[in-house]
């Protein structure tokens, strides 16, 4: 078992490699000289070339890739172009916002979407499957600043119930960090609760039809146990892989949500950052993702190499 | 499989392609699907015709009318028509939509082919590639790209493509894997025909329906990123009409003319509900091992 885990982080070594030269390599499809847009108004060679120097422009791309590489390593991401601040604080000061936005996502997530799966799969062929199919696909179409925005329109504005936007830290007022977030967390978990609940379906529709389903009814166990215990409990487990996965999409989607409901989150600090032009924390951003995303695949398949026996003994 | 069957396979016999076509006719939610595809379609193509005003026209008297018999979905900010607007704003989306995955397709499918096909160090270095562009999350590698292109409607299709490719390197990856060894893979070979002719006469063809059944999904997340990315500013510029656009400009003005959101974003609902219906549809019919 140690042997196929190692095996799996070796073959995250050179993932990561390559996302951080594909990285690199966005600030080099940048149209321009980066120089001239540093200096701004100043058109004096003497300061263009101090700053080609400073940022290492002269270099060969390899050796500005090493010499990025080594900064990135030490937790050097460069700092903001507009407000001098390091990236690594902007990302460390915005992330938890984010964090939470996507972790209370999660949960009504899988609060919606497993139940339904499980439901749908149960009541295969009825009006309720339709019913629950219909909805997955409305959930995987709809744009979630679109549904936002609706929400914000009833919820906010017509019936005065919850806030329409801004952020308030847990550690602040817990109840109105909740309130504040319940809306936009909702509106970021439709797509993802979708995509929970045609997995859930489909693996349950393959549980139940599997052997040892029939064998336990034919036991005469109860049919609600059946489905709870014998069925659910082994379709549960590409689900907990999937979960893991699906942050990155939550990381994806928070930016949009974000916009919509003005959280200072991830996802906003990107966008203001692209109309700033920023390009360094636009940079930062999307390596921070990435490696996050890395890591959450390797958890992914480790946690499944532990809990699948048939791969913990091999 | 006998020789016989195999070349049966390669050319698929009219039967199963009819069985295809009959087991989709009978499913009325996925023809549910194709019908508002097809609407989406017309709307967009004769948007000219059906306009009742200049998608660009502006008017000072009409400023954020509600919805009447000049202006059927409402006005906006401007006094420009949303009707006519969301008519024009079809043909963006229709062709984000189509563009991008036929960006995906050309960056993807050979890719895919090529590694899976020939196998050993090119095909670990194209997977290793292919699992990095997917370690980013779609959107935010198109919002990147977007960014540093600069925006505009075809850096935007140019970014949703290229983010969609690794979905199809690895989709036709799996695939040539899956139908390599067979027999008629193997038989022409025996016959002497080239890889390349391999790849492109029995391979392609055969992988050919898991492809339009995915490149049918993909038009609906690129319709959704491309609305997401002008939605955001990063998609066509303004005065020009997207969905996406039209909705970054309403969220404005959410109390005072709630028409200027809703029409638009009911407009990007349907159509991705439809593209998802018929592909989700074609999946059935074409494709019935694949899991949804």
């Amino acid at each position: 078992m140690f042997k196929i885990i190692l095996r799996r982080v070796l073959v995250a070594i050179p993932t990561l490699i390559l996302v951080s030269m594909i990285v690199f390599m966005l600030q080099k499809i940048l149209p321009g000289d980066p120089v001239l847009t540093l200096a701004g108004e100043e058109r004096d060679p003497a300061v263009l070339d101090y700053l080609r120097d400073k940022y290492r422009l002269n270099d060969p791309l390899p050796v500005q890739y090493g010499v990025w590489v080594g900064q990135v390593l030490q937790g050097d991401l460069g700092k903001s172009l507009r407000t001098d601040v390091p990236v690594t604080q902007l990302i460390a000061q915005k992330l938890p916002v984010t964090l939470q936005l996507a972790a209370m996502a999660m949960f009504f997530a899988l609060v919606i979407g497993v139940p339904m799966g499980i439901v749908a799969a149960v009541r295969k062929g009825t009006a309720t499957e339709m019913g629950a199919n219909v909805a997955a696909l409305s959930g995987m179409s709809i744009p979630n600043f679109w549904l936002g925005i609706l929400l914000i329109m009833l919820v906010s504005v017509k019936w005065r119930l919850l806030p329409a936007s801004g952020y308030v830290s847990p550690a602040e007022d817990f109840w109105m960090s909740m309130k504040t977030m319940l809306m936009p967390a909702l509106v970021l978990s439709t797509a993802i609760a979708a995509y929970l609940m045609r997995h859930t379906r489909s693996a349950m529709l393959e549980a139940l039809s599997a052997d040892y389903v029939r064998t336990a009814r034919a036991k005469g166990v109860s049919p609600r146990r059946v489905v709870l215990r014998h069925a659910l409990r082994n379709a549960l487990m590409p689900i907990v892989t999937l979960v893991t996965l699906l942050f990155g999409e939550l990381l994806a989607g928070a930016v949009l949500t974000e916009q919509v409901f003005t959280i200072p989150g991830f996802g906003k600090l990107i966008v203001d950052a692209v109309f700033t032009r920023d390009y360094a924390v636009v940079q930062g951003v999307v390596l921070c993702v990435a490696v996050g995303f890395i890591i959450m695949n390797l958890l992914a398949d480790i946690l499944y190499i532990l809990v699948n026996p048939r791969l913990r003994h091999a | 499989m006998s020789a016989h069957s195999a070349t049966a396979a390669a050319v698929p016999p009219p039967r199963s392609r009819s069985r295809a076509w009959g087991k989709f006719k009978r499913n009325r939610v996925a023809l549910l699907g194709a019908v508002i595809v097809l609407a989406v379609v017309i709307l967009a193509v004769f948007a000219p015709l059906l306009a009742t005003h200049d998608p660009l026209q502006t008017s000072f008297m009409a400023i954020r009318k509600a919805p009447s018999a000049t202006f059927w979905l409402g006005s906006d900010e401007l006094g420009r028509d949303i009707y006519s607007r969301m008519l024009y704003g079809a043909r963006a989306s229709l062709m984000a939509g189509l563009v991008s995955v036929v960006i995906a397709l050309i960056v993807g499918v050979p890719f895919g082919l090529v590694s899976g096909y020939f196998g050993g160090w090119i095909d670990s270095i194209i997977s290793r590639c292919t699992e990095a562009l997917l370690a980013i999350p779609f959107l935010i590698l198109a919002i990147a790209l977007a960014a540093f292109l600069g925006p505009s409607l075809t850096n935007a299709m140019i970014a949703i493509g290229v983010s969609a490719a690794p979905k199809f390197i690895r989709l036709a990856r799996g695939q040539v894997l899956a139908v390599k060894n067979e027999d008629y893979v193997q038989s022409s070979r025996a016959l002497g025909a080239s890889d390349t002719r391999i790849i492109v006469r029995h391979i392609l063809p055969n992988i050919m329906p898991p492809l339009i059944v995915q490149a049918t999904i993909t038009i609906a997340t690129a319709i959704i990123a491309e609305a997401s990315l002008s939605f955001l500013g990063l998609g066509l510029q303004p005065p020009n009409p997207s969905w996406g656009s039209m909705l970054n400009t309403a969220k404005n003005f959410m109390t005072q003319a709630p028409w200027m959101s809703i029409f638009p974003g009911s407009a990007i609902f349907l159509a991705v509900l439809g593209f998802n219906l018929l592909g989700d549809g074609l999946r059935d019919a074409l494709d019935p091992r694949q899991e949804k």
